[in-house]
């Protein structure tokens, strides 16, 4: 008797492993071959075209080339790794400034503004991206010109020397992108601080905590998961774009985007530009792996 | 899988990236087409695709004199198309096509001479034109444009439209006079200096500052003209495209390259104050040219395009409005007698002296890729930075 009835539990061991394990695996197959096919199968194959050689006439041969890397790094009449660093500083100093910009703006209309002027005021954030963003920028080299009513005002009033300008320098590039990504970083937040229950603020005031109190310690960590996302979305832009250096800058503000578009489109060099590209795209990869350990990816759970 | 198929997964994944190369561009057939039999195959249709740069043709309340001329001569409708925003990247959006031998969808298609254009005749994706078929180019066409070293004897392009690069300043903001290209390097404009980040320009440039030809120059002389590009860096506010133009206008430089039909453009439109100057070293003279693709459906519509494009009237009508330099000396009787226009007709910048057609050189030819990877490895630097 006890016999009869052991076997089918020997039997059902295995099955019931796998059926208690397989189907998280079963349903990450959507999501990993997502991630195969925009993320993996394009970084991979960038790697490759970037170890080859040749020309675009008589095309390229994969060589394993691993040289290049060095070449482009390291002994280049081209700083390559300047424009990289200066892109990830760019890159920085954008998201930083926009998380000082964008929270109060997402703070005001979350908690000072009545219902009623909610939607208008978000429609504002997002109403610059109507018109293409190229156009945008190109407006604010018409804004910021010399003889531009800006400068030309400021010019008037003496507030600033006759050689003063804008254009062409580090601080325009940055301007051009904190203007282009702000509402990237107001949006995630604003999300995040209207999803905190006002409960929770009165609680705080009930314990005694004053206005600096309550925004510290209560508003501020319970929107942490809108900043986190909001600087992913605003540092990874920023550091790839090549439209805000090239209409903005000038010399010296040269950075890794325009470096991969101009060694794509007008060198015709694909194995720099796939080199590049890989270059930065392993990079950001290990900035948003190591920001996402030490952050905690929870964050951005708790904002979907 | 054993170690045995694991080792065939290998080798199958390493014989798959092997076969992972980029194909060439170049056509070895092209080179074997017998084009006089190609031209007596082709039959004649209604239709011409005529791919341009913007504002590079004559146009009034939306409605283009020349083109409507054409159709009612020779009954062929033309679909223009202005979508060449530089040469770079037009040839990157036809080059898979003409590479896999497919229909651009282009008959006429206008760029400039340089890398893109050579690499087109290089590649054969272009058409060898029937000189027989092109009378009013040989009778009217200037000595400037016809049989250029870039393409001897037109075998594949004729001209749209010519310029000149040399050197344009704010009378405003410099009082004294330009002359040279040594002006580029006057401390006194400190950060108010413009040059192109084309690097053709911007090399041929130093060149003719050095008493260099271009067309003739070697990649040891290319080298010394980058002393003095590095020299004037720090006084240059920016490289810039075609937005040069713009940073005149508007006073962030007050000295720049420029293409001379851009200023002749500003002077009409608000800024009487900017100057063009041929440099005594020499200005740089580059031409636009029409030019046929491989598998245009409509060859024959192209070629009496530009057989009628190339008389004084028609020349005269296209550049009273586009006003950059004429390819056909006599269309300046026309637009001063017929469309009344003495601004354009007495134009220097349009119909230039032959003083200053003595003083231009074209642009160094590429003979293949590794020369032009030369070339940007000795002047990307200095744009890139």
């Amino acid at each position: 008797m006890t016999d009869v009835l052991e076997r089918p539990k020997a039997i059902n061991k295995k099955p019931s492993w796998l059926r208690r394990h397989s189907p998280p695996y079963w349903l990450s197959l959507v999501g990993g071959g997502w991630m195969l096919l925009f993320f993996l199968i394009p970084l991979v194959s960038g790697l490759i075209v970037s170890l080859e050689t040749g020309n675009p006439i008589s095309g390229y041969t994969l060589t394993w080339n691993w040289h290049i890397y060095s070449q482009l790094f390291v002994h280049s009449d081209i700083p390559y790794s300047t424009f990289l660093l200066r892109s990830l500083y760019y890159g920085v100093a954008t998201t930083i400034l926009s998380i000082l910009i964008a929270y109060p703006m997402a703070y005001f209309i979350a908690f000072r503004v009545s219902v009623r002027w909610k939607s208008p005021l978000i429609l504002l954030v997002l109403l610059s991206f109507f018109v293409s963003f190229v156009i945008r920028t190109d407006m604010w080299s018409f804004v910021l010109a010399q003889q531009g009513f800006v400068i030309s005002g400021l010019r008037k009033l003496h507030l600033v020397s006759a050689n003063f300008h804008i254009l062409g320098t580090s601080n325009a590039v940055i301007g051009g992108d904190i203007y282009n990504n702000l509402p990237f970083m107001v949006l995630p937040i604003y999300v995040a601080l209207e999803r905190i229950d006002r409960r929770i603020l009165e609680a705080a005031r009930d314990l005694y905590s004053n206005g600096r109190q309550v925004f510290l310690r209560v508003v501020l960590p319970l929107s942490r998961a809108g900043i986190f996302a909001g600087v992913l979305l605003v540092f990874i832009t920023t550091v790839g774009d090549p439209v805000n250096s090239s209409l903005l800058g000038g010399v010296g503000t040269y950075t890794i985007g325009q470096a991969i578009q101009d060694s794509y489109l007008t060198n015709q060099q694909f194995n720099v530009a796939a080199a590049l590209s890989t270059v930065l795209m392993v990079i950001l990869g290990i900035i948003m792996f190591a920001y996402a350990k030490i952050f905690g990816t929870e964050n951005l759970e708790n904002l979907v | 899988m054993g170690a045995a198929g694991k080792g065939l997964g290998l080798l199958s994944m390493a014989a798959l990236l092997a076969s992972c190369g980029i194909a060439g561009t170049l056509d070895h057939e092209g080179a074997k087409v017998d084009w006089p039999a190609f031209w007596k195959g082709q039959k004649r249709t209604n239709q011409l695709n005529f791919a341009n740069w913007p504002l590079y043709i004559d146009s009034e309340h939306g409605k283009t004199e020349s083109l409507e001329l054409f159709t009612t001569m020779t009954g062929i409708k033309v679909d223009y198309q202005p979508v060449i925003q530089a040469d770079a990247s037009f040839y990157a959006t036809v080059e898979p096509e003409l590479a896999a031998q497919e229909v651009t969808g282009y008959d006429i298609m206008v760029i400039t001479n340089g890398w893109y254009f050579t690499q087109l005749v290089n590649n054969g994706f272009l058409i060898e034109l029937d000189q027989s078929k092109l009378p009013n180019f040989a009778k009217y066409a200037s000595s400037l444009v016809k049989d250029p070293s870039y393409d001897p004897g037109n075998k594949h392009s004729v001209t749209w439209q010519t310029g000149f690069t040399g050197i344009a300043y704010n009378t405003k903001m410099i009082t004294r006079e330009i002359t040279s290209f040594n002006d580029l390097a006057d401390p006194a404009f400190t950060g108010h200096v413009g040059m192109m980040n084309d690097n053709v320009e911007l090399g041929s440039a130093a060149l003719l500052r050095m008493g260099v030809d271009p067309v003739s120059s070697t990649p040891k002389q290319w080298r010394e003209s980058t002393e003095w590009l590095k020299k004037q860096r720090p006084l240059v506010s920016g490289y810039y495209d075609q937005s040069y133009i713009s940073h005149l206008e508007n006073g962030d430089t007050w000295i720049s390259q420029a293409y001379s039909g851009d200023i002749f453009q500003a002077n009409l439109s608000g800024y009487p104050h900017l100057k063009y100057v041929t440099p005594k070293e020499g200005q740089i003279v580059w031409h636009d040219n029409m030019v046929i693709p491989r598998q245009s459906q409509n060859a024959l519509s192209a070629l009496s395009w530009m057989n009628f494009y190339y008389t004084p009237k028609i020349a005269g009508i296209v550049e009273d409005w586009v006003s950059y330099v004429c390819p056909v000396p006599e269309a300046q009787q026309y637009i001063r007698d017929v469309i009344k226009d003495p601004t354009v007709a007495n134009s220097p910048l349009v119909f230039p002296s032959a003083e200053s057609a003595k003083l231009s050189h074209g642009y160094y030819i590429y003979r293949d890729y590794d020369e032009y990877q030369t070339w940007n490895d000795v002047f990307n630097p200095i744009i890139e930075s």
